[in-house]
């Protein structure tokens, strides 16, 4: 799609939003085109499976660590103003039913990746931007980011050639700011590949350290164990909805399905025991009262014969796991009262490999 | 002026922050609006926020688990 050019010829400053993963190719792409001159200001879309502060904010040992939001972090080193957007119900559509499937795993990169770049037009006609950049490189990522999908991003998101990527522009066709000289094409690159090097080496030539590198992609879909967890919850389900919720849920604790009727989700320290019980107005819990342990949610519609079962897996990750008894207190939602289990715990030899998920 | 509140409990990153930035946007320079949080990261997440969008953390305040973070509005909102 070839965009039209404003007819009165002004020398205004350009306006380009970049798409801000947190990630390095985007904080390189969008220093190049502040180098340029240009006004750049950055976008994240938050759809609930991005690979951010989540997990490290639950678990205890990671609580030690400097936390930071990747996309914020990037933002400061640019100098930016930085747009976060919700958009956790209108990715559901792009997870659910992905025009181009899937990659590796439930990752349906690019869907996703038009979907972003679609959002992004919208954001620019709305605050009167001039175009978008984005951190792709061309070889890099297995799906979103070949030389025949690059183009099938531009087309179905709608943005055409108003879609800039400076890192492999010179790979790709003039887009309308390139043609128009509001960037200067020479200046821009022609990487290509799977090799991070030419990147590393840009970052050090503009000072940029401590940058994120996150394995696999921007997000937990590309995680074969996450993307297991999420399958099964579908399954068991029966439908494919989720929310906010679930889909933090499945970031935490050990998932175990001992039944296609319930599945626990046991805390495996401190920080993941407080964050479980947050979801106690929602979920029964158990939690082992006569000796030291874990709490475990129930998900799902147990039997009362499965409480016991369940209530008897917990005891196994409890310090009481070779006492002839643990108690075992149930919380159900609303309820102020526990109901007391006193049940043997199970011997790891009755649990089923099978059952983790 | 005038003082919020925000309930942004049991939110985890970047959430806390998303809904500061909408509820920011509905607001007026020199309103304070006070975001309860339960997530630590909220700490480090709202302040760049607030620096990259020209606004002024006054105070950061914590209360067991809990995290009280008082946001000035600024001019740029
Ligand atoms: S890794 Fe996740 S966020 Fe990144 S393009 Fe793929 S599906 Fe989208």
């Amino acid at each position: 799609m070839m965009n039209s050019v404003p007819t009165q010829a002004d020398e205004r400053q350009r306006k380009a939003v970049a798409l801000i993963s947190g990630g390095l190719d985007s904080l390189l792409a969008a220093r190049v085109m502040l180098e340029q001159g240009i006004h750049v200001e950055g976008i994240n879309f938050f759809t609930g499976f991005c690979v951010e502060g989540h997990t490290h904010a639950i678990r205890k040992k990671d609580r030690a660590k400097p936390k930071r939001n990747n996309a914020l972090w990037v933002a400061e080193q640019l100098g930016i103003k930085l747009h976060i957007v919700d958009v956790i119900e209108e990715y559901k559509s792009v997870l659910l039913n992905p025009s181009h499937g899937y990659g590796a795993n439930m990752n349906p990169c690019l869907d996703c990746k038009g979907f972003m770049v679609h959002k992004a037009l919208d954001w620019i006609r709305e605050h009167n931007f001039d175009f978008i950049i984005t951190g792709e490189v061309m070889g890099q990522r297995p799906m979103s980011q070949r030389k025949d999908t690059m183009p099938v991003v531009a087309r179905e998101s709608g943005a055409g050639d108003l879609l800039l990527r400076p890192l492999c522009a010179q790979h790709l066709p003039p887009t309308l700011p390139e043609r128009e000289g509001w960037v200067d094409r020479d200046k821009l690159l022609d990487f290509s590949g799977r090799s991070r090097k030419p990147q590393m080496a840009l970052a050090a030539e503009y000072g940029f350290e401590d940058y994120a590198t996150p394995a696999g992609g921007c997000c937990f879909l590309t995680d074969a164990n996450y993307s297991r967890k999420l399958v099964d919850m579908w399954q068991a389900r029966g439908n494919r909805e989720y929310e906010l919720d679930d889909i933090m849920l499945l970031k935490v604790g050990r998932h175990v399905r001992p039944s296609p009727r319930f599945k626990l989700i046991i805390a495996r320290e401190e920080g993941e025991v407080k964050f479980l019980q947050g979801y106690a107005y929602r979920y029964p819990t158990l939690k082992v009262t006569s000796h030291s342990g874990p709490i475990a949610l129930l998900d799902g519609t147990p039997t009362q014969d499965d409480v016991q079962l369940a209530a008897r897996i917990v005891a196994r990750f409890s310090k009481g796991r070779n006492a002839d008894q643990v108690t075992v207190d149930l919380h159900l939602p609303g309820d102020d009262q526990a109901q007391q289990l006193v049940v043997t715990p199970m011997p790891p030899e009755q649990i089923s490999e099978s059952w983790y998920i | 002026m005038a003082n919020f509140q925000l309930d942004a409990r049991r939110l985890l990153c970047p959430m806390p922050v998303i809904r500061t930035q909408d509820r920011v946007a509905e607001l007026r320079t020199g309103d304070e609006l006070t975001i309860t949080c339960t997530d630590p990261g909220a700490a480090q997440d709202i302040p760049a926020w607030c620096r990259l969008n020209g606004h002024t953390v006054l105070s950061i305040e914590h209360d067991g688990d809990e995290l009280m973070i008082t946001v000035q509005v600024g001019t740029e909102s």
